[in-house]
């Protein structure tokens, strides 16, 4: 006679317990892609950059940030990270594509991605897959303006980054005692330097700038030969060059302006490229004089002592940057947030990151808090110049080491 | 804007166009020849150009003075490519002949990023930043040696077609197969010395383009297109048409960078492209088949 059970709770039949042993099995096989870690172990954070194409040099440069950042974690006390590398091949469809691969392969949170237009798109992915990402380059305001609950930018929006190179500007021209009455504009056309480019319109007129924008040139960041856009920007006669650019177009309008013999009054950067190593050594004299108003550090800060030491030891030579600066900064978010959660949990992460409060950090600024877009609205720019191969930074005053100097020596008077 | 900028400009567009004409010439030899299009084109390039930044940062070696040397090693290159891979592929159906082309184009590309990663190279000769000024005229350097040296190595060439007799073989070659094949020529041996040489002009236009430009793995595939456009400008197979092509190519590219926007310098030389095919479908030097 068979029994049957009134009670709701459901006995365990032989039937359902091979089959709760093989679901076991099963979990048990794909644990390493869904389990919580417990802490001791290290959070494995997916690094995506661009180390190949267009992009590789700034890419690679990022890197150096990650190179140094477990021995400055382990000096702080902070939980070290597994690394896992990613190369988005400066390209959107495969910083998509690699994203999603970090997550399948268990990453537990992602770092990258230094472009706008990639960073857009891991952060679609990592939304949907719900796994925190930390952005750490990428300027493009829209990608906090989604209401994305698992992505973070410790980086300043373009309109952050242009208000903070305005301001820097006006303290330079204070300071030297003169000031361009007209510029000529050249940006990338990419979302990042059409971001600005749409930032620049917007936020200019608010700051009364003694100079005007008499022409505008987009290019495309991949050009191979920037010598048109030379050619109309000469023309236009503006006392300054206003730029939004990449590394490699950097050191072409570079070049062109020598070849083509005109030296404005100053360069004004508004992005990376100018003060980058590489832009340093493959020009070399020719480098010395831009101004770049970005996202920098504060060189008076003690963690930027102390990593200025860990890079110099990893890396000699090379001069610290922004590349380096808020790729380390990203990584110690994540261990920072790693720590607080206790576990490797993605909800947990994003939780911590929401409530991060680091005020010892690198960048300008108080600190390293989020507001609930998830975007650290009080970081601030910085003003540098490039002198005989270092970077000395000009404006603000609280974070200077060093006084500008104008006008931009010509190019056909050095030695 | 005064004349002297639409004058420097063009004058610019013009040199680098020509040196454009020189890589493309390469493609057009090969097909006006061997009736093979080259989808590894662009790629054979960037070998040349590594092999002159390697010639360079080791033993300090200008681009152009081995702009011989490097045409020779990518004469052989092209001449031992066609003898033994592409040869076995003339009489199979196009779309075999494409695979295979493109899959050395592949494979080129990521010989080339193993052995030279993914950074943009470029050689720093002492001259590199040098220009001619006359009068309102700014002319650069590099590309003004890389313009001459281009007419020079296309003169070469068209006197080597026109008065050798391997040339005169080549071209009968090229009317006649049947009657090549007939008159005792040796066709397999005449169409890898036409590769070979399509091979040295590309390694040639590697040698000026890389005073130019930098060169990575990543940009063969980009020459490849241009030479396309250029030789289907000009008109597929004609050697004069490759220059023709070549310089207007480069000149639309500059006027329509300083008339319009440089984002939009590409869009025009497609434009171009679009009209010859609807227009003039041989090309502006190119004959008319009978269909």
């Amino acid at each position: 006679m068979k029994r049957k059970s009134h009670s709701k709770t459901a006995r365990v039949s032989r039937r359902t317990f091979t089959a709760g042993l093989g679901a076991t099995g099963f979990l048990a096989g794909t644990a390493p892609f869904n389990i919580v870690r417990a802490q001791g172990a290290a959070l494995k954070v997916g690094m995506l950059l661009p180390r190949s194409g267009f992009e590789a040099g700034i890419g690679q440069d990022c890197q150096r940030g990650v190179d140094i950042t477990a021995g400055v974690l382990k000096e702080l006390g902070l939980p070290p990270l597994q690394i896992i590398n990613a190369d988005t091949e400066s390209s959107v469809d495969t910083a998509r594509a690699r994203a999603e691969k970090l997550i399948s392969e268990g990453a537990q949170l992602l770092v990258g991605a230094f472009d706008s237009g990639q960073s857009t798109a891991i952060a679609q992915v990592a939304e949907q897959n719900g796994i925190p990402f930390v952005i750490n380059i990428a300027a493009a305001p829209p990608i906090t303006e989604q209401g994305y609950k698992f992505v973070f930018r410790n980086f300043p929006t373009a309109g952050m980054i242009l208000r903070d190179a305005f301001i820097d500007q006006k303290e330079v021209f204070a300071a030297v005692g003169a000031a361009p009455k007209t510029a000529v504009f050249m940006h990338v056309n990419d979302t990042f330097g059409t971001a600005m480019k749409g930032g620049i319109g917007a936020v200019m007129p608010k700051f009364d700038m003694p100079y005007k924008i008499v022409e505008t040139i987009a290019y495309d960041p991949a050009a191979r030969d920037l010598s048109v856009e030379i050619s109309k920007a000469k023309a236009t006669g503006a006392d300054a060059l206003l730029c939004v650019s990449r590394l490699n177009d950097a050191i072409l309008l570079t070049r062109e302006m020598v070849k083509q013999r005109w030296t404005p009054m100053a360069i004004m950067s508004m992005g990376p490229g100018w003060y980058e190593d590489q832009y340093l050594k493959t020009l070399n004299k020719l480098s010395d004089g831009p101004l770049s108003f970005a996202p920098w550090y504060d060189p008076n800060k003690k963690l930027s002592k102390q990593l200025e030491a860990a890079l110099a030891k990893a890396h000699p030579g090379v001069n610290m940057n922004v590349n380096h600066v808020y790729t380390f900064e990203a990584l110690l978010i994540a261990s920072d947030a790693y720590k607080r959660a206790g576990s490797g949990d993605p909800k947990a992460l994003a939780d911590a990151i929401r409530k991060t409060d680091i005020k010892d950090n690198v960048s300008i600024g108080p600190g390293i808090q989020f507001d609930a877009k998830g975007q650290n609205d009080k970081i601030k720019g910085g003003g540098i110049q490039n002198r005989g191969g270092k970077l000395v930074t000009v404006a603000p005053k609280e974070a200077a080491n060093g006084n500008a100097e104008w006008p931009l020596k010509p190019y056909d008077k050095r030695a | 804007m005064s004349a002297d900028v639409y004058l420097n400009v063009a004058v610019g567009g013009i040199l680098t166009g020509l040196v454009y004409g020189l890589m493309a010439l390469g493609l057009s030899v090969i097909f006006g020849v061997v009736r093979v299009v080259n989808f590894a084109h662009g790629e054979m390039m960037t070998i040349a150009m590594y092999i002159a930044v390697t010639l360079f940062t080791a033993f300090h070696l200008d681009p152009l003075i081995m702009l011989v040397p490097i045409a020779a090693v990518m004469f052989a290159f092209g001449y031992v490519l066609q003898k033994r891979l592409i040869n076995p592929f003339i009489t199979r159906p196009e779309y075999s002949q494409f695979l295979l082309l493109v899959a050395v184009a592949i494979i080129v590309v990521n010989l080339l990023l193993i052995a030279f990663g993914p950074d943009a190279q470029n050689v720093q000769t002492s001259y590199g930043y040098d220009s001619f000024q006359i009068g309102p005229l700014i002319v650069d350097a590099t590309k003004l040696y890389a313009g001459v040296a281009a007419i020079v190595v296309a003169a070469a060439l068209f006197g080597f077609f026109q008065y050798t007799r391997p040339g005169t073989a080549i071209r009968a070659c090229a009317d006649n197969y049947t009657g090549a094949l007939v008159v005792g020529l040796d066709v397999k041996h005449l169409y890898a010395l036409t590769f070979g040489l399509g091979a040295a002009c590309v390694g040639a236009a590697g040698c000026m383009l890389l005073l130019i430009f930098d060169v990575t793995p990543a940009v063969g595939p980009a020459y490849t297109l241009l030479a396309f456009v250029i030789v289907i400008t000009g008109g597929l197979g004609s050697m004069p048409g490759a220059l023709i092509g070549g310089v207007l190519i480069g000149l639309t590219e500059a006027m329509a960078g300083l008339l319009f926007s440089p984002s939009a310098k590409s869009m025009f030389a497609f434009g171009i492209l679009v009209l010859v095919l609807l227009f003039r479908p041989q090309g502006i030097m190119g004959k008319r088949t009978a269909s």
